[in-house]
């Protein structure tokens, strides 16, 4: 068992997939003679060369598109938008082409590529810089949404998402980049559409997922402390959703508090809160609450900013509530 | 001040006998153009007797364009185009039955009901859409010439749009890389005049289009696309250029739509006027052609009358194909959105 | 998947059980719905059923045992099944796991339970009860009624802690009363002796009960029971001896439907006050005292309550009643006439506001009309509950009551 950072986890999965299979290629700005704008690519172009690893003009609705149009001729292509927030410029060549390829060309043509870089909130980038867009995507039938939130899980997940079929956004966080963690040595696959139980309990689930995952644990020990037993769900893939083992989990606690970096309105967690009221409507003792960003873009002053993000101390008061209990 | 600017005037000759151009080639074009022509014409009928739904934006007036290009490429070269693509999906090759199947969305259509007028799609012959954002199918095609040289093969990679695509940014990036890589990609631009209503003097900056590869230094041609032999010249050198030195080509084809933009559309009265239509009918693609092969002896009467009546069949025969076809299964909602089923 | 048998709260008071005898054997096959114990709570013997499919791999507490509700007895599964996890074993953590040390079930362990916010009073429209699904769902297993359940979440939601009074239960404790030659015997609270002790107490502390004693006449009475029972004997020939208490019963179920103020429920931040009248009987069982409820007792007839009491009160000795036909009651009547005692003052039964203690029917030297001649008198003594019932509102039921006894048709006008 290796101890890396998410970056370098990436990396390596970067690497073990290029050299496996020879039609992937990684293509967005920086990724080759900068080895990156995070990093996350450091060391792929001297590997792999320059028809490999692409670097592109400041262009992201045009390289998105080629890297779809590749993709429906059979190449496996990675793109890295630098942030999230770019890609929005390339959202019509994700929605309207990657996603919509295979259903509407009646199955002939499909789209095997990887959408991926940091998304959420860094520290103190303001605004347009800050968004967390997980639920623009996990709103598409035809695309994938995977949101790693610890080095083993993106490692994984990664691996999964190149060798997968159908197009996958794939959100990381320049907050998790350099986050340790224990990754399994040798093969290290993460199932697509499976979330972990990463840390069992008995009288509150919280469902989190990327940057929230830490939140989670930490309020996890607060909770600890005074007597409450929590489990921690990470989704690790928010389309398609692991019902289950959120189910399952409610099923046990009773009580649910879901936890995510996005804004509530039509957030994660509102479909989160749906399936567990469709499906365990008599399991709950308490309404689903959720802790979330605030509902306002994001401020540059570091204290407004901590103010807006889902944090610990958020999370052992929806708890409280949850379990009728003061403070 | 529309009319303070114009375009540079083509040289507009009459159709000269091309060496490559042998009897059995011309015959194959009017065929195919015939064929294109008379299928359009019953699409926008079936459409004004409610069996075709939603959109269908027709191709009479440009069949040149489709026809003199599509017969320059090789059987595994790449197409995309806009969603008006009922005419270069039958130049292509795909058959007259799977395409009016698919515009009546039966499950005998090319996308077998799911995709419709404007996403006709056929794998096998590389002919990879049909697509309906404006110029959102442009960096595709640039993405299937970068694979093909990623890959090391000769196949080059055609698109067609309108001339109001030239205005949008997947234009301009997707040049600008297919230039910058060297990429053997085709952009067609099909000037027909009109951006849905609006003249392109309303809509561009710049009336030369094709001068818009000087931005990218790319090689550039402007083409009479009445005149299918002039699209097939202009294409066979652009497909050289591609396969041999791997570079792009910006192909600017003046034509013209004879009917409105789509069936919503009408032909003239709002936006242009009925002179300025009937002016251009002169310029018919396929009278054209018949003209030159009259002169050249390659066609009479007898054998144009019975060219028509063939085609006449072909398209009775797909109407009656794509009634009597059946609907998608209801279970066909869910299939193909993802690879491996829902 | 193996699953647990737990001891469960079998009656609504119920916090823990003394398993009395197993029915399946270890190996023998389960299906849900099959009875595995038989367990005596506070109030009657039930029964434990299984609610899984397969086989009772392991019976994890002796016959006699005393198990606190929740706890484990036993283990379903399929034959050879590992069922080590279940057994107390946690699963193993995950490698990117926090280490987690294991902690008591639920926030009883340390947090007090806050006051429960004021509650709005009852609408017009009659106040719904509100309870979370959950509690919803364990209260139709428990068979309780959630009206007779305070809900301590916001706006009076009855969540799940409210029915599960029991978090920390003492361990099973020894069953065999100590026998010891000598000059004393302890002998170990059985479970109904634990409950009667527990729950009169609580009356006698917080409730503030004040007593109205009235003497009846029960000449007229006596003749018209004498009269129908003759009657009765000479008709269907079936078992129907209506005795006083029976008249006494349907007397009072008429008189509280006159005096609805009487025939109703103490709730804390509430009044409870009852459309319906159903009266709890106190009946003497080996051991103590149980009230099995007669439902609805103004709508039957003497005949009917009169069967019904010597049924539930049959059951009642054979500690065989469910909980739904020991629950429920808006008012309580409690006779020891048959033992010659007078007048006694009873306790009342929470949350009920008042009960009815009935003596001997006594003959003595009345003055009638001046003149001084034998009599037959009943003594009532009703216990009130001061929050609810007040001196001339339990006076003027009273009254009402012995209106009925001292001339019987009133009952029926």
């Amino acid at each position: 068992m290796a101890v890396l950072t998410y970056r370098d986890a990436l990396n390596a999965a970067l690497r073990e997939e290029m050299a496996r299979d020879d039609r992937v290629f990684l293509m967005g700005e920086e990724v080759a003679e900068y080895d990156g704008a995070y990093k996350v690519s450091r060391g792929l172009l001297k590997e792999f060369g320059p028809l490999r690893v692409v670097d592109t003009p400041i262009a992201e609705l045009g390289f998105a598109g080629i890297g779809v149009g590749a993709a429906m001729v059979g190449l496996r292509p990675i793109i890295e938008f630098m942030t999230w927030n770019f890609a929005l410029l390339a959202i019509d060549q994700v929605v309207n082409s990657a996603a919509k390829m295979r259903y509407m060309s009646g199955g002939q043509v499909g789209c095997p590529i990887v959408f991926r870089g940091p998304g959420g909130s860094a520290l103190q980038l303001s605004s347009q810089h800050s968004q967390a867009f997980e639920s623009w995507y996990a709103h598409i039938p035809g695309l994938k949404v995977v949101a790693p939130g610890t080095p083993a899980d993106a490692k994984g997940l990664l691996k999964s998402a190149i060798r997968d079929d159908d197009p996958i956004v794939f959100l990381e966080g320049e907050m998790l980049y350099n986050v340790k963690g224990e990754v399994p040595e040798g093969e290290h696959l993460v199932p697509i559409g499976k979330a972990d139980v990463k840390r069992s309990g008995t009288d509150v689930t919280l469902v989190c997922h990327s940057k929230t995952v830490t939140v989670a644990l930490r309020a996890a020990d607060q909770l600890a402390e005074e007597g409450i037993s929590a489990e921690v769900v990470d989704l690790r893939t928010i389309r398609p959703l692991d019902t289950e083992t959120v189910l399952n989990s409610v099923g046990r606690t009773h009580r649910c508090v879901v936890v995510e970096e996005g804004w509530a309105f039509a957030g994660v967690g509102a479909q989160v809160v749906d399936e567990i009221q469709q499906h365990a409507f008599d399991e709950l003792d308490a309404p689903v609450l959720r802790v979330t960003a605030a509902d306002v873009p994001m401020p540059y002053n570091k204290h407004l900013e901590r103010a807006a993000k889902a944090d610990p101390a958020k999370v052992v008061a929806a708890v409280k509530r949850v379990l009728y209990l003061p403070g | 001040m529309a009319g303070a600017r114009a375009p540079t005037r083509v040289k507009v000759a009459p159709p000269t006998a091309d060496p490559g151009a042998s009897a059995e080639q011309c015959r194959s074009y009017l065929r195919q153009m015939r064929l294109i022509r008379h299928f359009e014409e019953k699409a926008g009928e079936s459409y004004s007797l409610g069996k075709i739904g939603g959109f269908c934006h027709l191709y009479i007036g440009q069949e040149a364009v489709a026809v003199g290009s599509i017969a320059a490429l090789r059987g595994d070269d790449y197409i995309t185009t806009s969603y008006r693509d009922h005419g270069h999906a039958l130049a292509r090759g795909l058959s007259a039955r799977a395409v009016m199947a698919e515009l009546y969305g039966k499950a005998t259509g090319c996308s077998h009901g799911k995709g419709g007028s404007m996403h006709l799609f056929d794998a096998s012959l590389g002919f990879l859409g049909g697509h309906g954002i404006v110029g959102g199918h442009i960096p595709l095609t640039a993405g299937m010439a970068f694979a093909a040289k990623y890959r090391k093969t000769d196949q080059v990679a055609v698109c067609y749009f309108g001339e109001a695509a030239v205005n949008i940014g997947s234009f301009h990036e997707t040049l600008n890389m297919a230039a910058l890589w060297k990429l053997p990609a085709i952009f067609v631009v099909e000037n027909n005049g009109y951006g849905m209503g609006t003249a392109l003097a309303r809509a561009s900056s710049l009336l030369d289009l094709a001068h818009r590869a000087y931005s990218y230094e790319m090689a550039e041609e402007v083409v009479d696309g009445q005149d299918v032999f002039a699209v097939r010249g202009a294409m066979d050198r652009a497909v050289e250029r591609a396969r041999t030195e791997s570079l792009p080509t910006l192909l600017e084809m003046r034509t013209y739509r004879y009917v409105g933009h789509s069936m919503s559309d009408a032909a003239h009265g709002t936006y242009r006027s009925k002179e300025e239509v009937e002016e251009y009918r002169q310029r018919d693609p396929i009278k054209l052609l018949q003209a030159h092969m009259r002169t050249a002896g390659m066609i009479d009467d007898a054998g144009i009358a019975s060219l028509d009546a063939e085609v006449v069949a072909e398209v009775e025969d797909a109407v009656t194909f794509a009634e009597e076809s059946p609907d998608p299964a209801p279970e066909e909602l869910w299939t193909d959105v993802l690879a491996g089923g829902r | 998947m193996a699953s647990k048998v737990l001891m469960e709260a079998l009656s609504p008071t119920m916090e823990e059980g003394r398993l009395v005898e197993w029915k399946k054997n270890e190996g023998d096959p389960v299906r849900p719905g099959d009875v595995i114990a038989e367990v005596e709570t506070d109030k009657a013997v039930m029964e434990l059923v299984a609610r899984a499919e397969g086989v009772l791999l392991k019976q994890l507490v002796p016959a006699g045992s005393t198990v606190a509700v929740t706890k484990l007895v036993g283990v379903i599964g399929q034959p050879g099944e590992d069922i080590s996890a279940l057994l107390g074993g946690a699963p193993a953590p995950k490698a990117t796991n926090a280490p987690t040390a294991p902690l008591p079930r639920g926030p009883a362990a340390s947090a007090p339970l806050p006051p429960s916010p004021p509650a709005p009073p009852p609408t017009a429209s009659g106040g719904r009860t509100k309870a979370s699904p959950l509690a919803r769902k364990v209260a139709r297993e428990r068979g309780l009624d959630l009206g007779a359940v305070a809900g301590s979440g916001p706006e009076g939601r009855i969540v799940l802690r409210d029915l599960d009074k029991s978090a920390t239960a003492p361990a099973a404790t020894g069953t065999a009363p100590a026998t010891a030659a000598g000059s004393y015997q302890d002998v170990p609270l059985s479970q109904i002796r634990k409950t009667i002790a527990r729950r009169l107490a609580q009356s006698i502390g917080p409730v503030p009960t004040f007593y109205l004693t009235t003497e009846v006449d029960m000449d007229r009475t006596w003749e018209a029971r004498e009269a129908l029972n003759q009657a009765g004997q000479r008709g269907s020939g079936a078992e129907t001896k209506i005795s006083f208490n029976d008249i006494v019963m349907k007397a009072t179920a008429a008189a509280l439907k006159a005096h609805p103020a009487c025939n109703a429920w103490w709730q804390d931040d509430r009044i409870r006050y009852w459309n319906e009248v159903h009266l709890s009987v106190a009946v003497a069982v080996e051991d103590g005292l149980i009230t099995p409820v007669v439902r609805h007792a103004d709508r039957k007839s003497l005949r009917e309550i009169s069967a019904e009491v010597k049924e539930l009160a049959g059951r009642a000795r054979e500690r065989r009643l469910k909980p739904e036909e020991y629950t429920g009651g808006t008012f309580s009547i409690s006779n020891l006439g048959m033992f010659d005692i007078d007048q006694f003052t009873a306790i009342i039964n929470p949350p009920e506001a008042g009960i009815l203690a009935v003596g001997s029917i006594v003959e003595q030297a009345v003055v009638k009309q001046g003149a001084v001649v034998p009599g037959r008198r009943l003594r009532l003594t009703m216990s009130c509950d001061h929050r609810v019932i007040d001196g001339a509102t339990g006076a003027a039921f009273l009254r009402t009551l012995k209106g009925m006894l001292e001339n019987p048709l009133a009952i029926v006008y």
